[in-house]
């Protein structure tokens, strides 16, 4: 038996993979260099004009916007006033706006990927049944094993880092775009049909507005997801704070690590807190 | 003038579609076809016409296959075979255009939670049919605003549907189908949610709206009291098949089998209660026998102020008041033949109460039970009144 077990050559799985990789980049490698490039001018642009503005003037936008946005409640804007100013005086600014311009760009891409491909689920059985075990997959990888196929296809740097972050944080938007339109109540859908609705009027004016505050729960799960990737992607070049978090830690530097980190969690608060509130308000 | 004609048509939800067709041929039941195939067998073999301004209701228990009866019509149900047509045209072979087309010109559909959105205001709930045409912001809110007005419930027409009660709600599903002006309205239970009164409040505003703007009406409904109320001719549903088409007084007096029968059964209570079964026991005195003082004593005694007076065979002769029996107590006079007022109402035992309820409305005294001139019980309002309403209850509630 045991013997058998060992006379089964082995698999070529990983040399496949590999080959795989290889024949796409060598055939691609002219589209992910565009990309790459395009990506990494159109985001260190944003980077640029983030930076340009004074701190004191955005740190005050975020304030104010958080005041009206928790329904002109003061902690949220309290605590935003007070983290911010923290992360200036730190010296981690301009790593602030790097990393808030990565999160920026793999939620807004995991967006406009997501919410589409969560309405193609709830409209069809069969795409449910091919995207959903996709995405469980997606959600049980370690987000490091992004990393291989980003660097192989785009190399090092902010535009591998924003990949890796969409396919990690993906999932819950199409999952709960799906989910919302399911339950929208089947009587609402009858309703709209019965008029004599096209699928898109039913879509945009009966089933999106109704499943709202579930897609966009899943919006704020996709945004944290991304932001929990900062510093996994730090690993192949993505600028931003999770770079000095990684840097202290090789560097073995606790002090600087633990900034670092903290300033992090600041953001990740805010961020949760004014997308949460967000919904809170629109929601009917 | 016939506006929908249904032939043969059948519904089977599930797999195994023919062979579940050719086990209710052979008269099997539905959860036998289900444990056999795993079909579910919806409708089968519902035949029918409705005509133009016709209020056609559809009754049966749940589940008897009400519900995708009326969504075949618009097909928001497909059938599985059989034809449909709406003046004339084949629903059940309409491309998709054309079958938009006649969902948002034709019929406008009603349902039994009503159905409205809930992040729209009943203004905007009610032009949805409109909007989706694409008819003009000015002309589809002034449409839509007329139709709540006609409502009654224009002043609300900037609140949302969760800030009304369940009967406002419904007026505004109503309302929102007759913005569309549509020829034909498909009510699911839509007035099944509602509380006893609202319920007959709105079967009496769909009678008038029938009267005056003449739609082509299916009304669909598990209780029988309703069908009666407002249908022109009802078809009665068991297991998915249709087993009796006919107007209320056909089907009460001529049932075409032992299950229509005993559906009918309990059928509203006024027609079926009688005098007998309501009336209450007489407090009386003989004229032969008692004088004004035992009469006096009689009636603070029962707490009553009026007494039947009988004689000693207890034949009803009349009725007796307190002011007169106090009179004639200070007169000291011996018995109460002087005040005997003779001119009560009277009716039989076996009268129904649906007729008695006018009749007591505009008598003064209680209305006496009398059989072979004597005195059986006497009828009081409130109680009258009572034994219907709690008829009434039952009868919405036993399904
Ligand atoms: N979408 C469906 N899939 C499977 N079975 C269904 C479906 N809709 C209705 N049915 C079945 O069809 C039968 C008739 O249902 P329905 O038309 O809703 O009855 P009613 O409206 O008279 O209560 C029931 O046995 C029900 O379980
Ligand atoms: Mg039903």
């Amino acid at each position: 038996m045991y013997n058998f077990l060992d006379n089964i050559p082995a698999i070529p799985l990983a040399p496949w993979v590999e080959s795989a990789m290889d024949w796409l980049t060598s055939n691609f490698s002219v589209f992910f260099d565009s990309i790459q490039k395009n990506g990494k001018l159109l985001m260190n642009q944003v980077t640029d004009l983030l930076v340009s503005i004074p701190a004191i003037v955005l740190i005050l936008l975020v304030v104010i916007f958080a005041f009206f946005v928790t329904g002109k409640k003061f902690g949220l804007a309290t605590f935003s006033l007070l983290g911010l100013l923290f992360i200036y005086n730190q010296g981690l600014w301009t790593h602030l706006m790097e990393t808030t311009t990565l999160v920026l760009f793999s939620s807004i891409i995991s967006i406009i990927i997501g919410i589409p491909l969560g309405i193609l689920m709830s409209k069809s059985t069969i795409a449910e049944n091919i995207i959903k075990p996709i995405l469980d997959f997606m959600q049980t990888m370690p987000g490091f094993v992004y990393l291989i196929p980003a660097v192989a296809f785009f190399g090092i740097g902010i535009v591998p880092g924003v990949f890796a972050s969409v396919i990690f944080a993906l999932p819950p938007t199409v999952r709960m775009t799906n989910l919302g339109i399911r339950q929208v109540p089947k009587e609402l859908v009858e309703a709209a049909d019965s008029y004599g609705s096209t699928a898109s009027q039913k879509l945009f004016k009966v089933e999106i507005p109704l499943a709202k505050s579930t897609i966009m729960a899943g919006i704020n799960q996709t945004v944290m997801l991304s932001l929990s990737m900062v510093v996994i992607a730090s690993m192949i070049g993505a600028p931003g704070l999770g770079r000095e978090v990684l840097t202290a830690l090789q560097r073995t530097q606790v002090g600087n690590g633990f900034v670092a980190g903290l300033s992090l969690v600041i953001f990740a608060i805010i961020i949760d807190r004014l997308t949460q509130s967000f919904n809170k308000k629109k929601a009917v | 003038m016939e506006k929908i004609k249904v032939e043969h048509v059948s519904k089977v939800f599930g797999k195994h579609i023919p062979q579940a067709l050719e086990l209710v041929k052979q008269q099997k039941s539905k959860t036998d076809i289900l444990k056999e195939t795993g079909a579910t067998v919806g409708v089968y073999d519902a035949s029918f016409t409705v005509n133009e301004g016709e209020i056609f209701v559809i009754m049966g228990l749940s589940g008897s296959g009400k519900s995708t009866l009326i969504r075949l019509l618009n097909r928001l149900i497909e059938p599985t075979s059989g034809n449909i047509f709406i003046d004339g045209e084949n629903i059940s072979k309409m491309g998709k255009e054309s079958l938009r087309n006649v969902r948002r010109n034709k019929m406008s559909m009603v349902f039994q939670n009503f159905g409205l959105f809930p992040h729209r205001t009943l203004l905007q709930n009610t032009e949805y049919g409109l909007e989706i045409r694409g008819i003009s912001k000015e002309e589809r809110q002034a449409k839509a605003e007329q139709a709540l007005e006609n409502a009654g419930l224009l002043a609300y027409k900037d609140q949302y549907p969760s800030q009304l009660s369940g009967g406002m709600q419904q007026r505004v599903g109503l309302a929102r189908a007759l913005a569309n002006d549509p020829e034909i309205l498909l009510m699911d239970e839509a007035f099944s949610a509602l509380d006893p009164l609202i319920r007959k409040e709105m079967q009496d505003e769909l009678l008038d709206l029938q009267r005056t703007l003449k739609k082509t009406i299916l009304f669909i409904t598990h209780d029988l009291n309703e069908a009666l109320r407002i249908g022109d001719r009802i078809a009665i549903m068991k297991d998915g098949s249709i087993i009796q088409i006919g107007t209320g007084e056909e089907i009460l007096t001529n049932p075409a089998n032992d299950y229509v029968k005993t559906f009918v059964e309990d059928v509203d209570r006024s027609k079926v209660l009688t005098a007998e079964n309501v009336m209450v026991r007489p407090v009386y005195v003989n004229v032969d026998l008692d004088g004004p003082t035992v009469a006096l004593k009689r009636m603070r005694q029962e707490a009553v102020s009026l007494l039947m007076a009988v004689d000693k065979n207890r034949h009803l002769k009349g009725y007796i008041t307190a002011d007169d029996a106090l009179a004639a107590a200070k007169k000291h006079e011996q018995t109460v033949h002087s005040i005997v007022q003779s001119e009560v109402l009277t009716v039989p035992p076996d009268m129904l109460l649906q007729d008695i309820l006018g009749m007591i409305h505009n008598s003064p005294t209680p209305i006496a039970v009398v059989k072979d001139e004597r005195l059986l019980g006497v009828l009081i309002r409130g109680v009258v009144i009572e034994a219907l309403s709690t008829s009434d209850e039952e009868a919405t509630t036993h399904v």
